[in-house]
């Protein structure tokens, strides 16, 4: 039932991503605007603002648990340059 | 202890996350970790140094070292207490090309039984005006395990990682993140010191212990959410959802709340809870009713049904906010985490009773880690 649903999302994520290139082409209006970015800038935003102390605990917890993988951040930034 | 090699060599990809049309910060890192629970005492340094280069280019490094004392319950029942020191050393390098931003990365990983190489390649990207970012990645490992006492001893693994991630912008004071990643294994992939028991008549105490026996191969899928939003004042709220499941019948959840506070005088504090539960594999039992039970066989307890859940307080204060020489900025941070862990189906041996009816096994853990962070 879980690796349904996992497969299931990972379809689902993979499929808008694929789109996102052609999507990309296209004229879309950033509905947030870069001077309306001032509060996602702000450092306690960051998906990681320590990397060396995310590794470790990452470290930390999959030493110990039998799950494993999507722990990084989602590898974006605020979009604030 | 060869699963912290396994391990930090697939975790070692993510210290240098890719991220889309920007290059990471300058910055410094030195860290002390302390790791105490169940026995096991890891302690270490861990530094990290990341430099840009030429407009387009950042450069990265990191030492990090594991000092082992371990009498965990595992080694207790059937071996020796021991001490062993594991070293890694990475590198990575990112090229800013537009709005793409490429990256290469080399994690090694050695101890005396083990050793773990990892190639990593990734590439991010921002559309619709930088609101989304897309990034991509992909690892191959390669890992030799030996046997302690045991030179004729020599095993391989071979492993791949693929990941995909998505961060999108969804108003002023609200990002979303999605992460996606396949990991597969195909070797070597048990433990070669530890054993299962099963039920023995012929012995005193009602079992006997030899060698576990695992799958060649193991593929696991995990899918996570990440929210963070800005509350009306300063501070952030951050949650995150991981579902996780894999060819060896381990399920998991994992959900993770926390709060980060800047407070007057360049301070900033954060509080976190974490909830993590597992389903055990396929082939885990803590007792077997016969040797040779089955072709697959484990007791390793991070293969059984068990619940962690973690609480943690940390503190980080600006001490270089008018910056010296070089150096923009500083911070001293502090952060500890508790842990407890709660099994279902592992029981204590070492506390004794009829064979099967012996206690749960339960054991908390006091994560410690001290560091200062430079930028410059």
């Amino acid at each position: 039932m879980r690796t349904f649903h996992v497969r299931k999302l990972r379809a689902a994520g993979l499929a808008c991503i694929a789109a996102l290139p052609l999507a990309s082409g296209c004229a879309v209006e950033p509905w947030v605007k870069p001077y309306e970015r001032d509060r996602l800038a702000d450092p306690i935003m960051s998906w990681d603002r320590d990397p060396v102390s995310t590794a470790y605990m990452h470290h930390v917890y999959e030493a110990r648990e039998g799950a494993r993988g999507a722990t990084g951040s989602a590898g974006g930034g605020c979009g604030c340059n | 202890m060869t699963r912290f090699a396994a391990v930090l060599a697939a975790v070692a990809a993510l210290a240098f996350p890719a991220f889309g049309g920007v290059l990471p910060e300058d910055r410094a890192d030195v860290l002390f970790h302390s790791y105490d629970g169940g026995g096991v005492t890891i302690q270490g340094p861990s530094l990290l140094v990341r430099k840009q280069f030429a407009d387009k280019f950042s450069a990265s490094a990191n030492y990090y070292v594991d000092r082992v004392t371990s009498a965990s319950i595992d080694v207790v029942s059937t071996a020796s207490p021991y001490t062993e020191e594991r070293t890694q050393y990475s590198v990575g390098l990112d090229y800013l090309h537009d709005s793409w931003l490429l990256n290469l990365g080399f994690t090694s990983s050695e101890e005396n039984d083990y050793t773990a190489n990892t190639f990593s390649v990734g590439v991010s990207q921002d559309f619709f005006g930088d609101l989304t970012t897309l990034s991509l990645g992909y690892s191959v490992g390669s890992d030799e395990v030996r046997r302690r006492g045991d030179s004729a001893f020599s095993a391989e693994v071979e492993r791949r990682q693929y990941r995909l991630g998505l961060s999108q912008i969804l108003t002023r004071s609200l990002m979303l993140g999605l992460s996606f990643e396949t990991i597969t294994d195909e070797g070597f992939l048990n433990n070669p010191y530890r054993s299962v028991r099963f039920l023995d008549d012929e012995n005193p105490r009602g079992y006997s212990w030899e060698a576990e026996v695992y799958p060649r191969t193991r593929t696991s899928d995990a899918a996570a959410l990440r929210l963070r939003y800005y509350l009306p004042y300063r501070a952030a709220l951050h949650a995150e959802y991981r579902a996780y499941t894999d060819t060896w019948d381990i399920t998991a959840d994992t959900f993770e709340l926390g709060y980060t506070h800047p407070l007057e005088g360049g301070w900033v504090i954060e509080a976190k809870v974490r909830s993590y539960s597992q389903t055990a594999a396929s082939f885990y039992r803590d007792l077997f009713p016969r040797s040779r039970f089955q072709n697959f066989m484990a007791r390793d307890k991070e293969l059984s049904t068990f619940d962690s859940t973690t609480f943690r307080l940390g503190a980080s204060y600006d001490v270089l906010r008018a910056g010296w020489r070089f150096v923009e900025r500083g911070t001293i941070n502090i952060a500890y985490d508790r842990i407890s862990f709660d099994y279902a189906d592992f029981r204590n041996v070492i506390r004794g009773g009829a064979p099967g009816e012996e206690p749960l096994y339960s054991f908390d853990a006091d994560v410690v880690q001290v560091y200062l962070s430079f930028w410059f």
